[in-house]
């Protein structure tokens, strides 16, 4: 008996490991995983970074004492949208120009503390926005289209007469910045293409501004304490801020899923003719990057990185660098169909996380994307279902 | 340094008790009135007879496999835990005894109990020292040899800090009435400190306090933390016990300066345990309620629960081998904890951040002082958003001796 017992144990334990073992997602499931072609190395420093991404800060690490986040991967969970559960308030600038309350805590909000302290108020008479943090997938691609494949697509006098008239935001940059190759300067400004308002030049701005700002944490690149307003020792090193760059890079490019379905083929068609694709263009090209799996390569953001004008609806009267109040960076719709996992379930889209549906979404459009919205309204309830499924399936 | 001072500590102590060479004396209890609150006293090693000292112990090790999602860090051997006891009779009514443990080989080394107690009445003793709050069963009846699975409890180790210990003292006695055996304990502490809700866990976490090597020197909270457990036993119902810690657990002040306000902890812990037929089973709950700041991240949850419970069975007890009682059980733990119930403010929607886990297992015990454990855990994560659950698969084989 004792052996027989003694012999099936071995079996199971021997058989086991393997088939009693969770399966992992398939790639195309998720929006984390690396680009693919990297290097060994780089794979290692995927990793760092990935590590990094995922480090909690508390106060012994420096978090604070205001902050908003304590980890990258709180705002941007499973490397995709954020959710109202962190909202990042935006405040003090009510048209292009300067932020006129920077001495007053601004461009951001502090709104939490560490136990003992009081977050910082939203001064008086300060226009504000909220915005909930953008997926971080498939970054680097769009971090090596070259500044003049953005001018090309640019219609800022609307000279096509199409009603789209998107822009480049030119705008001042910080000195730490490495400029990118063949990068265009008009009067000592430069194209910013991240953010909301696409007010960042570029992923070391980024994550530099992300960690002043949103965790309180002060590096090379920013130095100023937001608590304090004086320039402090960096709490996080340039190593640590370079691996998180490096990983925001390669991260992966979100994979289109069911792209042999019928209604998902139907509904791309409906997204061209209703003209959502003139600003949310499907193709792009990279330029030159020193990464080479990110050099010289089409993919399918469907983005054009330009400012447009969205409208009344969505304008909060708050802006940053020289954008107006009511113009938005188109953001990327890749991924947009894998949101959901990362935001608990649901939907939360446009800047703030105020739509609750792909269809609320379209609906809140405006200015620029009048006529597509109006064209949308119309369609037949099938129709409308296919173009959702088409988006759903990106 | 805290290392070294330990380790000369541990020697030290061993070479005083055998130059001192006392012998233990405790009488030991029947079953019928034995409690959780006893364990520390009924070790195997403490029922040698004629012994000049009484030193005992025990080891743990095993194997891992574990699995998340799809992706392994591939089999380990784990030196889980070293736990040596050194206990004495210093006089008839005074007896004195120590834990120390070494944890993951020698990465963690802890006091877990070090501690004398002068027994005045049943009804009304004295413990001083490092001692085990009594909060739930498991932190006091915790050594390895006598469970069947390999980890300890999650809600244990996760949400409470077993072992949680801390310098201080108090008083416990008990008492038989109609055939219930009531018990009590009530002891002053050093408590928690502010790291349970500003740590690297990312989640209010009372084992976080463990970290401050300073504990054991100067409290960390304006108050002593209080510690109350009541337990009735009937032989036939089992054993209750019902369980309370709190106090404040931040500083407020700094050299005379105001530098927070004073925020409040409460634990409350049930445990129970019985057996019907031969089958036991051994259950614990507990809810903790924080004060946290409005303004601090909703990440640190002001209220967490978790439950465990162990349902073990005999397969045989018979001649293996040599052993003559060798025994063969089949056991199942179920796990559950919530590190932040409630909702989120800004969207009213649920605050994840769960586990749940059960854990079938088979354990062989050639003789009741050590056994062999082979488990299989299969749990599910939930992240504080309530995202899908994220699968873990854990493969545990390995052993546990008293010694």
């Amino acid at each position: 008996m004792f052996k027989k017992i003694l012999l099936i144990v071995l079996t199971i334990l021997i058989t086991s490991c393997e088939l009693t073992s969770p399966l992992g997602p398939e790639e195309f499931e998720v929006l984390d995983g690396l680009v693919q072609g990297l290097t060994t190395q780089q794979e290692i420093q995927f990793l760092k970074g990935d590590e990094a991404f995922n480090e909690v800060f508390d106060s012994s690490k420096g978090l604070g004492p205001l902050f908003v986040a304590n980890q990258c991967s709180t705002c941007h969970p499973g490397d995709g949208r954020g959710t109202p559960f962190v909202t990042f308030t935006r405040f003090g600038q009510d048209g292009p120009g300067e932020n006129l309350f920077l001495n007053k805590g601004g461009p951001q909000l502090q709104h939490k503390a560490l136990p003992g302290y009081s977050p910082e108020a939203l001064p008086e008479n300060a226009t504000f926005s909220d915005f909930i943090a953008p997926p971080v997938t498939g970054l680097g691609f769009l971090d090596a289209v070259s500044d003049q494949s953005l001018i090309d697509l640019s219609d800022p006098n609307d000279d096509d007469n199409d009603g789209i008239s998107g822009q480049v935001h030119w705008n001042n940059i910080p000195d730490y910045v490495k400029l990118r190759p063949n990068t265009i300067s008009v009067n000592g400004k430069y194209i910013t293409r991240f953010g909301k308002k696409a007010n960042a030049y570029d992923l070391l701005h980024q994550t530099a501004g992300a960690y002043n700002q949103d965790m309180g944490i002060t590096s090379l690149f920013e130095p100023i304490d937001v608590y304090t307003n004086l320039e402090i020792d960096p709490e996080v090193t340039t190593e640590t801020v370079n691996s998180i760059v490096f990983y925001l890079k390669t991260l992966k490019a979100p994979i289109q899923r069911n792209t042999d379905d019928l209604s998902v083929i139907e509904g791309r068609e409906i997204f061209d003719e209703i003209n959502c694709s003139s600003c949310h263009s499907p193709t792009l090209k990279t330029g030159y990057s020193d990464i080479s799996s990110l050099s010289q390569k089409e993919f399918y953001p469907y983005t054009d990185m330009l400012l447009h004008d969205m409208g009344e609806e969505l304008n909060d009267n708050y802006t940053e660098g020289f954008a107006d109040n009511s113009e938005w960076r188109t953001p990327p719709l890749w991924g947009l169909g894998l949101s959901k996992d990362a935001q608990g379930g649901r939907y939360f889209l446009l800047h703030d996380g105020r739509a609750t549906s792909i269809e609320e979404a379209i609906i809140l459009h405006s200015g620029e994307a009048e006529n597509s919205k109006n064209d949308f309204l119309s369609l037949s309830k099938e129709d409308k279902g296919k173009l959702i499924m088409f988006l759903e399936s990106l | 340094m805290k290392k070294i001072y330990l380790y000369i500590s541990t020697k030290v102590i061993l070479i005083v008790l055998l130059i001192i060479n006392i012998t233990l004396s405790f009488s030991q209890e029947n079953n019928e009135t034995h409690l959780n609150m006893d364990a520390t006293y009924t070790r195997p090693f403490m029922k040698k007879e004629n012994s000049s000292i009484a030193i005992g112990g025990y080891l743990e090790a095993n194997t891992i496999h574990k699995t998340t999602e799809g992706i392994s860090e591939g089999l380990s051997f784990q030196a889980r835990r070293l736990t040596l006891f050194f206990s004495a009779s210093i006089s008839k009514k005074i007896k004195f005894l120590s834990e120390f443990e070494y944890e993951d080989g020698a990465k963690e080394i802890a006091i877990e109990f070090a501690a004398i107690d002068v027994a005045l009445h049943p009804l009304f003793n004295i413990r001083a020292g490092i001692i085990m709050n009594p909060i739930g069963g498991f932190n006091q009846n915790h050594d390895g040899p006598k469970w069947e699975f390999v980890e300890r409890p999650d809600m244990a180790v996760n949400l409470l800090p077993a072992t949680w210990s801390n310098v201080g003292f108090g008083i416990y006695g008990k008492t038989l009435v109609n055939n219930i055996t009531i018990g009590y304990e009530a002891y002053l502490t050093n408590g928690f400190d502010n790291s349970i809700i500003d740590n690297t866990e990312n989640k209010t976490f009372l084992p976080a306090t463990k970290q401050n090597p300073e504990r054991f020197e100067e409290n960390g909270s304006d108050e002593l933390l209080k510690t109350i457990k009541i337990v009735f036993k009937n032989r036939k119902i089992g054993e209750l016990g019902l369980s309370y810690m709190g106090g404040i657990y931040n500083k407020t002040e700094e050299d005379g300066i105001t530098i927070d306000s004073p925020r409040k902890l409460k634990v409350i812990t049930i445990d129970f345990n019985t057996k019907i037929n031969e089958t036991k089973i051994i259950a614990e709950y507990t809810s903790i309620n924080i004060d946290i700041p409005d303004t601090y991240t909703q990440k640190y949850g002001s209220k967490q629960r978790g439950a465990f419970i162990d349902i073990v069975h005999p397969i045989f007890t018979k001649k293996v081998l040599d052993w003559d009682k060798a025994t063969l059980n089949i056991a199942l733990r179920g796990d559950y904890i919530d590190w932040n119930t409630g909702n989120f403010k800004e969207t009213n929607t649920n605050i994840g951040d769960e586990l749940l886990a059960i854990t079938p297992a088979i354990s062989f015990r050639p003789t009741p002082k050590t056994v062999f454990r082979i488990n299989y855990k299969y749990s599910w994560q939930k992240d504080i958003l309530d995202n899908p659950w994220e699968k873990t698969a854990t493969w545990l084989v390995g052993f546990s001796t008293y010694f």
